[in-house]
């Protein structure tokens, strides 16, 4: 019963990297055991708590659902890939931070890979819109009041740094 | 002056590394270890006949298979009674690994170890258990009518009755001019944080020592555990508890078995060995709270006066009583909230039954009181006609006649005394804040219209800060960072930036050049744990008062090195500095250098310290007897009693005439915790318990069918609240300082999930003008409830 290891290459957070994963190997496992970045949390691996996700191409995905080797070639973004160019708090994170939108952060990375590909479709969301956003991550520290401020937090600083950049004549 | 950091808005100095998925949880570590999966029974109660492991042993990876054959030394025995209690004449608890039988799906009965988690799993799932089934006992009823035991010789179910009164309770009632009994019960819901229970373990076999990283509530007392079950010196075991996901009270339960078969294994094996909770496994065999069944009956006259209550109460403990009686005590007590009827009896049965054992979980039996009391109040003020803050108030304890004695024992084995509060004007807050008495009109109006809506109400008063001590370590550097530890642990509460604060004001310095260190036992030995509310009170204290005593250390080298006198100076932004002369100053570092005479300069810093660096008085020694080198100390906080917070919240709601769908359209928390350390973390802490409120009182319950399965042991089928179920919260604070510590504060952790229930049975009592008397409560359980109440025999309330 030896199980055959599958090569894949994944961009990781901008970084290709390769690893040799069983069939079965979870995305989740594979980005937090395999490629050591455990920034993802595993809460239930059955595809309801969302604190697993991460952004594949781009998409919110449930990284306890998928397959190591189905993200095979993907580009892959996790929470350690939401920080600024520099390695900074990116805005979703400064964000969390502003309004207190975390307390244990065991839930937090799947909130802010979330948000950060919602606030690409919807940069100037409404309350409503921030609350719907979310209302698929489970939270059992915070009430979520806090995380809704934080998604429109997140978008108002997007919109200082671009209106910063413009301001500054640079491509926003 | 520095600027003050007790009572800001400090943003946490936890955050950047949690946002940043530079945490380290449990699983985070030991990405090498060996990993362990077990073998649960699927059944609620049987003897084991057979454990053939044949099957898996031909998988590859396997490293060990354990079973309770396998365990030896105090292993062996059963795991310990953490709390024992008088009453408590029928206590059991498991064994590590099940021995000949189980008593509850979940039980632990072989453990895998393997080279990764998956062959962990693999394996487990090849070993064939035989059982003999039993009877299982399910639900307060079955285990009340003790047709069938859970344990044998324990007859009828019951490990403990336990009765305290004040007063004549029976010979007050029987005079009361009004009289009423009723019934009561709450269901089952649990913790639940997003982070499950996980143990790593690393044996040294060089240096004969243990280091154990659990997800814990309690560091210290695990240690202890662990040392005391491995057989080990304690000095050679330390645990070391990681960032925790979230804990509400599930994870200061310990040992849990994992807690020590990790560690006996990896000392075994002399190699490290993690194990991980699945979500399934936290289901079954971790941790639930809250069933209770509680009969009533109480006198009052006719201004709605309580004037006797007698209470009676049976509590499902589950299979195994491994933390006392702790929670049914804490629901006898708490339940007189603000009141202080002429009488109070109060017994409770605590019963065993074939389903996970019950442990706090935060609220810790005050949801369970809290609606009880607060039920009797809606009852009064139903029966009598009148508005149902008025009958509170009424009731209220004064602020006068603190510190109230209620003549009970608490939950920490001392008088039920409360120390401070001021019921009436936090009721006249809440009042003002939510539109009491506004509303009537708006229910009206909205009834006009078709709709149903309801208000609602709810008081409390927990008991926080329970002991015995915490205490605290601060160490300035010599780079003048401050370096403090506390020995409980953390899961979330922002404890870092709160003991940053307190420790900031005290010796002058910045929250960013403090770094705070919890639940670490080479840092700090000596602590309880967190639960109770009690973190702020207990180790704010304890770190407070130990700051004090290195800042007149501080001050007293200083004065030495400045050539001042101790009561000219101060200390502003790490420097000291002789008050209005700033200029005459020596900077904290500098200090922390000085305090330690040095034989060798291993840096810059300690050249000045060396015995030929001057100014060092040759007639006294360079450490005065009495003294000690560095610029350290270390002190405890060890009150007589625990302090009293209290709160009040109203809540609106809508039903829906059709389908019976419950939404919360308002919920307000008037809360007084004393002074308040953080706002913004206080805050924090009331939104989330008002949502574990919201989920116990609408959504949760742990459905156990007649043969002891947990048939919702799913986050999709255990319903605990998104976004869209918990409403946007509107809080206002009263601060009453407790007189008991040096910081004036109260325990602020728990408070929110207590009156969630009550108020929100009360608001939906409100809008359909029917009884309320079991929670949770939804929207298919009201439907049936309106088919029992046909409308033309409802009362407006
Ligand atoms: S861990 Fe993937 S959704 Fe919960
Ligand atoms: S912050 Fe703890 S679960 Fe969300």
């Amino acid at each position: 019963m030896t199980e055959t290891p599958h090569d894949i290459t994944l961009t990781l957070n901008g970084t290709p990297r390769r690893l040799s994963v069983p069939a079965r190997r979870l995305l989740s496992d594979a980005i937090r055991h395999d490629a050591r970045l455990t920034g993802t949390h595993v809460g239930c691996e059955h595809g309801v708590c969302g604190a697993c996700t991460v952004l594949v191409d781009g998409q919110p995905m449930r990284s306890c659902l998928m397959f190591a080797v189905s993200a095979d070639g993907a580009e892959i973004t996790t929470t350690e890939g939401c920080t600024t160019a520099t390695g900074g708090l990116g805005p979703v994170q400064q964000a969390f931070r502003d309004c207190h939108a975390l307390q244990c952060g065991f839930c937090t990375p799947g909130f802010i890979t979330t948000i950060t590909a919602f606030l690409e479709t919807n940069p100037d969301p409404t309350e409503d819109e921030a609350r719907e956003a979310i209302g698929g991550n489970l939270c059992r520290c915070t009430g979520y009041q806090n995380i809704v401020a934080a998604v429109l937090r997140a978008a108002q600083i997007q919109r200082e740094q671009s209106q910063l950049q413009g301001e500054q004549g640079q491509p926003a | 002056m520095t600027t003050k950091l007790f009572g800001q808005r400090v943003p946490r100095v936890e955050d950047p590394r949690l946002v940043s998925g530079q945490g380290r949880y449990l699983d985070d570590l030991g990405h090498d270890a060996l990993a362990v999966a077990f073998v649960r029974s699927p059944h609620a109660h049987a003897r084991i006949t057979d454990i053939d492991v044949t099957a898996a042993l031909d998988v590859d990876g396997l490293v060990a298979i354990y079973t309770y054959d396998d365990l030896d030394g105090r292993m062996a025995e059963p795991l310990p009674l953490l709390i024992p209690h008088p009453t408590l004449t029928q206590g059991r608890t498991p064994y590590p690994l099940a021995n000949g039988e189980v008593n509850h799906v979940g039980e632990a009965i072989a453990m895998v170890v393997a080279t990764d988690r998956y062959v962990a799993e693999d394996a487990a799932g090849l070993i064939e258990v035989s059982y003999d089934f039993l009877p299982p006992v399910v639900g307060v009823e079955a285990a009340r009518e003790a047709v069938d035991l859970v344990h044998e010789d324990v007859p009828g179910n019951v490990a403990a009755t336990y009765m305290q009164e004040t007063g004549d309770a029976a010979a007050t009632i029987a005079a009361a001019a009004l009289r009423a009994r009723l019934q009561l019960s709450i269901e089952r819901s649990a913790s639940m944080p997003m982070e499950g229970k996980g143990v790593h373990a690393r044996w040294d076999d060089d240096d004969k020592s243990l280091l154990v990283n659990t997800s814990t509530q309690t560091s210290t007392s695990v240690r202890q555990a662990i040392a005391a079950k491995l057989s080990l010196p304690v000095d050679r075991v330390e645990v070391v508890t990681p960032d925790v996901g979230g804990g509400f009270g599930v994870k200061i339960m310990h040992p849990w078995p994992e807690e020590v078969l990790v560690p006996w294994a990896a000392i075994r094996l002399g190699a490290p060995v993690k194990w991980v909770e699945d979500r399934r496994e936290h289901f079954i065999s971790s941790a639930h709270e809250r069933g209770q069944l509680h009969e009533v009956e109480f006198g009052y006259d006719e201004d709605g006066v309580l004037l006797g209550l007698s209470v009676e109460f049976w509590h499902d403990h589950g299979a195994y009583t491994p933390y006392g009686l702790i929670v049914p005590i804490i629901t006898s007590t708490q339940l007189l909230g603000p009141y202080k009827p002429r009488a109070y009896r109060v017994e409770f049965h605590s019963l065993y039954t074939n389903t996970v054992i019950v442990t706090p979980y935060r609220g810790a039996g005050r949801p369970q009181g809290c609606f009880v009391m607060e039920r009797v109040m809606d009852y009064i003020a139903r029966d009598l006609d009148l508005d149902r803050a008025v009958v509170r108030e009424r009731n209220f304890i004064q602020p006068d006649e603190m510190p109230y004695d209620h003549g009970l024992i608490f939950q920490d084995g001392r008088p039920l005394i409360y120390d401070s509060g001021d019921f009436p004007a936090s009721m006249a807050m809440l009042k003002s804040l939510v539109g009491w008495d506004e509303f009537v009109a708006q229910r009206d109006a909205a009834r006009r219209e078709g709709r149903r809506v309801g208000i609602g109400l709810a008081c409390y008063v927990e008991g926080t800060g329970v002991g015995p001590y915490e205490g605290g370590h601060v160490r300035v550097e010599t780079d003048g960072t401050v370096v403090v530890s506390t020995g409980l642990t953390t899961q979330g509460q922002g404890h870092q930036t709160m003991l940053a604060q307190i420790v900031g004001d005290e010796l002058g310095v910045p929250v960013d050049r403090v770094r705070v260190t919890t639940g670490d036992t080479r840092r700090f030995k000596y602590a309880v744990g967190t639960f109770a509310s009690r973190t702020a009170v207990m180790s704010g204290s304890a770190v407070a008062l130990t700051a004090r005593k290195v800042r007149a250390k501080a001050l007293r080298i200083a004065a030495d090195a400045l050539e001042a006198s101790v009561d000219d100076l101060e200390i502003v932004d790490g420097r000291v500095q002789v008050k209005g002369s700033p200029s005459a100053q020596i900077d904290l570092s500098t200090v922390a250098v000085l305090s330690n005479p040095l034989r060798y300069a291993f840096d810059d810093a300690a050249r000045r310290a060396t015995q030929f660096a001057g100014r060092a008085d040759p007639t006294k020694p360079p450490v005065d007897p009495g003294d000690e080198p560095g610029l350290e100390g270390t002190d405890y906080y060890s009150p007589t009693q625990s302090t009293f917070a209290n709160g009040m919240h109203a809540v609106i709601v809508e039903t829906d005439p059709e389908t019976a769908e419950i939404k919360i359209l308002r919920y307000c928390v008037v809360h007084d915790c004393g002074t308040v350390i953080n706002p913004m973390i206080v805050e924090g802490q009331v939104h989330g318990g008002v949502a574990q409120g919201v989920g116990g009182a609408l959504y949760e319950r742990m459905e156990y069918d007649a043969s002891g399965q947990l048939v919702n042991a799913s986050f999709m089928d255990f319903l605990m609240p998104y976004a869209s179920e918990v409403p946007s919260i509107e809080i206002d604070h009263l601060q009453t300082p407790s007189p008991l510590n040096p910081l004036g504060v109260k325990g602020a952790g728990e408070a929110g999930v207590i009156p969630g229930s009550a108020a929100i049975a009360s608001a939906i009592e409100d809008a359909e003008g029917f009884p309320i008397t079991a929670m949770p409560i939804s929207p298919s359980e009201l439907f049936a409830l309106r088919a029992e109440h046909p409308a033309p025999s409802r009362r407006a309330p």
